[in-house]
């Protein structure tokens, strides 16, 4: 068994209104507000880079956690805009909290890659115990903020979340895990040092079709319906797209946790800021949650959440 | 058969309103349609024209007019 046991981010303080976007791609901050769901995002600071967001959001999750780093038995570090090709930033994220000799490996897959290592961390805690997962990007520097690159600037932000997943305590039990890669379609969503590309309305047909088909095979093999799911934390890709999933999973949107109003698109970072936001105004649940994200490869998948407790009966 | 007006169907049901576009004109690139529309277009070419669109086929180009709609049926095999 593996379980959720504590969550931490980290958002950079510079917010980016679309009022300010808008004068850079020459568009309508309304109509990046229509066409996203998002009204500011976060950049870094010049002098901040992937790993200072994501040594942030380890912290604060091992402090919320109340446990050391030393505590630990691996570091996942999800990024699809790392500092530097290799190494990717998971090793400097372990020195930096002070380890030298517990693994720490890269997870270089943008938008899924969290949710990628959260279900690697399901299969390692057993063994090597408890489990840092870290999301971290710096995609304001992936993107052009100009009219050319208006499709992706007035989606992307920056910052980190983190998860630690422990073999024996935590307020969610990770039940179950479904990851898939179709790399026939890897050429939809690619990230590179010239930046991000992005055939939108491809991504929005294969997630729109491929996810709801994840989460429902989960959810079959667990004996249970999309009605029985009491939250969805999905990657915060853009609101029109969790709306429209939630509409093929026939649940009410409110079921799914948003917050990329605020934040925008954090790639491999929403994730685990997204769990992180909810799971403080939620702190024993008490109805099964999903978690879900689709990403470059194309990679996509969702894991299964049971709550921690017992459900309190209708005679109780 | 003229598959014209089945696909028009499916396009003022998605659009929600009387459109009428030129055949080569971008539907969703254009801001005739929404993005989000696509998934719902491609739904409903399934149910009038009796077919499945396999994952392989799951690109925004060959559904972006309505001639390449056109082409996209006719490499199906929808006469």
């Amino acid at each position: 068994m593996t379980y959720l046991r504590a969550t931490g981010s980290y958002l950079p303080t510079r917010i980016v209104t679309n009022d300010e976007l808008a004068t850079a791609i020459a568009e309508p901050a309304d109509w990046i507000l229509r066409s996203t769901g998002i009204r500011e995002r976060r950049y870094a600071a010049d002098d901040q880079t992937v790993t200072d967001l994501a040594v942030l959001a380890a912290q604060a999750c091992l402090t919320n956690a109340n446990l050391a780093a030393t505590d630990l038995g691996i570091v996942l570090v999800a990024s699809g805009s790392p500092d530097r090709y290799c190494p990717g930033p998971a090793s400097q994220v372990a020195a930096r909290l002070g380890l030298t000799s517990t693994p720490a490996l890269d997870i270089p897959v943008a938008s899924a890659g969290s949710l990628i290592a959260l279900a690697m961390a399901m299969a390692f805690a057993p063994t090597v115990g408890r489990v840092l997962v870290v999301g971290a990007e710096v995609m304001s520097r992936r993107i052009q903020r100009t009219p050319d690159g208006r499709n992706t600037a007035i989606l992307f932000g920056d910052g980190a979340g983190a998860l630690l997943v422990d073999p024996s305590v935590g307020f969610l039990r990770l039940a179950d895990a479904a990851l898939f890669t179709d790399g026939t379609a890897a050429e939809i969503l690619t990230v590179d040092t010239a930046g991000i590309h992005m055939d939108g309305g491809s991504v929005i047909l294969r997630a729109s079709r491929k996810l709801p088909a994840a989460i429902t095979d989960l959810l079959d093999r667990n004996q249970l319906a999309a009605a029985d799911i009491g939250t969805v934390l999905m990657h915060q890709a853009n609101l029109n797209l969790i709306h429209k999933i939630a509409g093929v999973l026939a649940i009410p949107t409110d079921r799914c946790f948003t917050n990329i109003d605020r934040y925008g698109n954090t790639s491999a970072a929403s994730l685990p800021i997204a769990t992180a936001e909810w799971h403080l105004h939620n702190p024993a649940p008490s109805a099964p949650v999903v978690l879900a994200a689709f990403g470059t490869g194309i990679n996509y998948g969702a894991i299964l959440a049971l709550p921690n407790q017992p459900q309190a009966s209708p005679t109780s | 058969m003229d598959k014209r007006p089945g696909i028009l169907k499916v396009l003022q049901a998605v659009a929600g309103k009387d459109i009428n576009p030129q055949d080569d004109e971008s539907l969703f690139g254009s801001g005739l349609l929404d993005s989000f529309a696509l998934p719902d277009f491609l739904t409903g070419l399934e149910a009038e024209f009796h077919l499945t669109i396999p994952d392989s086929d799951l690109s925004a180009r060959k559904f972006d007019t309505i001639d390449r709609t056109i082409t996209y049926l006719e490499s199906k095999g929808i006469d």
